[in-house]
């Protein structure tokens, strides 16, 4: 049976909370749904001090799920949109990603913070943004972003057993996604990397909804006899460096692509550490395909302009390959 | 604390000031001997809040405090060598020098936290009471935090959650006049940070925090009513930082007027005249302070006296698994 992402997330929650007493969700709206319903139905199972509502107080309900977590609990907050994340910087920054370091490993904070990006729909400026960057740059911080309904499964219960703070990206655009959840499937560990896709002439490295890009441009570029591989990070940070250089020291070619604006994003990262790693292993510089250095727009039209998409990425990869 | 205090009690109390008015002593003057890295703050003056205050918590209670946190930490129990260690940057310190001054760490006290960042500490300590709440224990948490911290945000989200969730935490602000160099009057037309509580439905009171009787009452009865599940507690007490912000400010926002009259709020000077009203003599008295220093000196030198961490240990305590320090390198 066919599930969307929203409702194979739902499941997932819904098995960690019967699985362990630990597991606390809350946030704005989160005993009645949540704003896109992935909670829908488990405040009524699991009572609202299990899942709880919280005021519009982000940087506070932030704080209390960490400091939850300090004391046992396992919290799984959602923060609604991840361009409301900056009001609780000061906690995952300087608080959530650094306890357990601070204290000399005394203490840990085992916790997910669900949280929701990417552009898709004319949400704009202030609810569309990509910003997974700024958090792959603390130490402590665990960044997972899942590609599809099937992958968020695994990744979030994943999530909610490690014993670090987790920024756990849903993409909009894959919330109306469908895929049959497989019986007894293996949760994914958290940190590695996924080929979704073996190919030999190029390596194509994707996250989040852009993977799904990657895959189509694969598709359309098999028809021209190129064979691409394809990489799903999954876990953003840390970075698995052994996968992308398992496959760049096969194929010797790279693109990478994502939602978020190219300067300072995840692509720099990626590149700076295959240029100093893998340089021998080159036959072509490494390509970025990402967003342009600007806010997302509203006019549906504009927003189609401004983001990379599957064309993109077949172009970069014929470029690369040139 | 249901038992009636007795002079007993206070005798180790007055021990207990004792003890963090000669620890925060040495870390003035090794800091200023350029032994002590980073940018300590000293609670000298302020005492008798955190001695008042933590008489009345159990281990197993969570305690959070903020930059000026060294008297919360000793008060909670933990040991001299370890606090002074770790302030050190010693590899015996409580956090095996990874924290520091601004961030003691003592989780087998109780003591869940210091934070460097001012307020931030806050929704910290009401998850650690939203976490005893599921648990239906009568353990509280207890926050210790500055009357700069009420400029934040954060200060009114908390309190607006913990008053919702009627969360077992008590908020003890010490409200010492000054945020960093600007005093009060400069920051806030809300005099009193107590006033802020009533908004969201808390009891609260404001108190001479220099007087630890009057703090160890006022505690004992927020404490047993937050162990019966009233709901958060905001006391707020009045006290003096005898210090500069940090250790090596000159005070220059100060005037001299002003210095000499916090000399005579001192709250072990006060403590001492009280006890011995109470018939405590001025000599056993002298000896418990006396008793106080030679510990506080014992553990400094084995402090001083232990090494520092091994470089080769900088990377660990990053991650829960060593498999997740970041990022994995090509081939490994």
């Amino acid at each position: 049976m066919s599930r969307t992402f929203i409702e194979i997330l739902r499941r997932a929650l819904d098995e960690e909370l019967g699985r362990d007493p630990a597991v606390h969700l809350l946030g704005e709206d989160v005993a009645a749904g949540g704003a896109f319903g992935v909670t829908s139905g488990l405040a009524q199972k699991y009572g609202t001090q299990r899942v709880r509502n919280t005021p519009i107080s982000e940087a506070a309900i932030t704080g209390i799920a960490t400091g939850a977590a300090l004391c046992g609990l396992r919290p799984v907050l959602e923060i609604m949109f991840i361009d409301f994340a900056t009001l609780a910087l000061d906690c995952l920054v300087n608080q959530s990603a650094k306890y357990r370091y601070m204290s000399g490993g005394q203490l840990a904070v085992p916790m997910v913070v669900r949280t929701q990006a990417g552009a898709a729909g004319g949400a704009a400026a202030q609810h569309s943004q990509s910003l997974e960057a700024w958090f792959i740059h603390v130490p402590g911080l665990i960044v997972v972003a899942p590609s599809s309904p099937v992958e968020a499964y695994g990744l979030l219960k994943s999530a909610v057993r490690l014993g670090d703070p987790v920024l756990f990206i849903e993409h909009k655009r894959l919330y109306t996604l469908k895929e049959a959840l497989p019986v007894d499937a293996e949760l994914p560990p958290i940190g590695h990397a996924r080929v979704a896709r073996v190919g030999t002439d190029v390596t194509l490295i994707a996250y989040s909804a852009m993977v799904r890009n990657a895959l189509e441009a694969a598709d359309e570029l098999s028809r021209s006899d190129l064979s691409v591989e394809v990489l799903d990070l999954r876990t953003l940070a840390p970075l698995d460096m052994a996968t992308i250089g398992a496959s760049v020291s096969k194929t010797h070619r790279v693109v990478i692509a994502h939602e978020a604006v190219e300067s300072g994003g995840l692509g720099a990262e990626i590149s700076a550490r295959i240029g100093s790693d893998l340089f021998d292993e080159l036959d072509a510089p490494v390509t970025r395909v990402a967003c342009p250095f600007s806010p997302i727009p509203f006019a549906p039209g504009l927003e189609q302009a401004l983001l990379p998409g599957t064309a993109n990425i077949v172009r970069a990869v014929r470029s690369v390959l040139g | 604390m249901t038992e009636p205090t007795t002079l007993a009690d206070w005798k180790g109390m007055y021990r207990a000031l004792w003890r963090i008015r000669i620890f925060e002593g040495q870390v003035q003057r090794l800091a200023a001997a350029g032994e002590v890295p980073g940018f300590p703050h000293l609670s000298t003056g302020q005492e008798a809040v955190a001695v008042g205050v933590c008489a009345h918590l159990t281990r197993e209670d969570a305690l959070f405090t903020g930059h000026r946190g060294h008297g919360h930490t000793l008060a909670k129990g933990s040991d001299v060598q370890a606090a002074f260690a770790e302030i050190l940057g010693r590899d015996s310190g409580l956090c095996r020098g990874r924290g520091g001054s601004m961030h003691l760490v003592d989780a087998a006290n109780g003591m869940l936290g210091a934070t460097g960042v001012v307020a931030g500490n806050l929704p910290l300590a009401a998850g650690a009471a939203w976490a005893f709440q599921t648990r239906g224990a009568t353990t509280i948490s207890v926050v210790f935090f500055g009357d700069g911290a009420t400029g934040a945000g954060v200060f009114h989200e908390t309190l607006n959650l913990a008053a919702l969730w009627k969360l077992p935490i008590l908020f003890v602000c010490e409200n010492n006049g000054y945020a960093e160099f600007t005093s009060r009057e400069e920051h806030s037309n809300v005099k009193q940070v107590s006033a802020f509580a009533a908004p969201y439905g808390m009891p609260a009171r404001t108190i001479d925090g220099n007087d630890l009787i009057v703090v160890h009452a006022a505690a004992g009865d927020a404490v047993a009513a937050l162990r019966h599940g009233s709901g958060p507690y905001l006391l707020e007490c009045m006290t003096y930082r005898m210090a500069g912000h940090y250790v090596g400010d000159a005070q220059h926002y100060r005037s001299k007027e002003e210095l000499a009259a916090i000399k005579e709020k001192c709250p072990i000077e006060r403590l001492k005249r009280r006890l011995i009203e109470w018939g405590a003599r001025e000599s056993e008295l002298d000896a418990l302070g006396e008793e106080a220093r030679q510990e506080v000196l014992h553990g400094v030198e084995r402090a001083r006296a232990s090494p520092p961490p091994d470089p080769a240990t900088v990377l660990e305590y990053v991650y829960s698994a060593p498999s997740l320090a970041a990022p994995s390198r090509v081939n490994s």
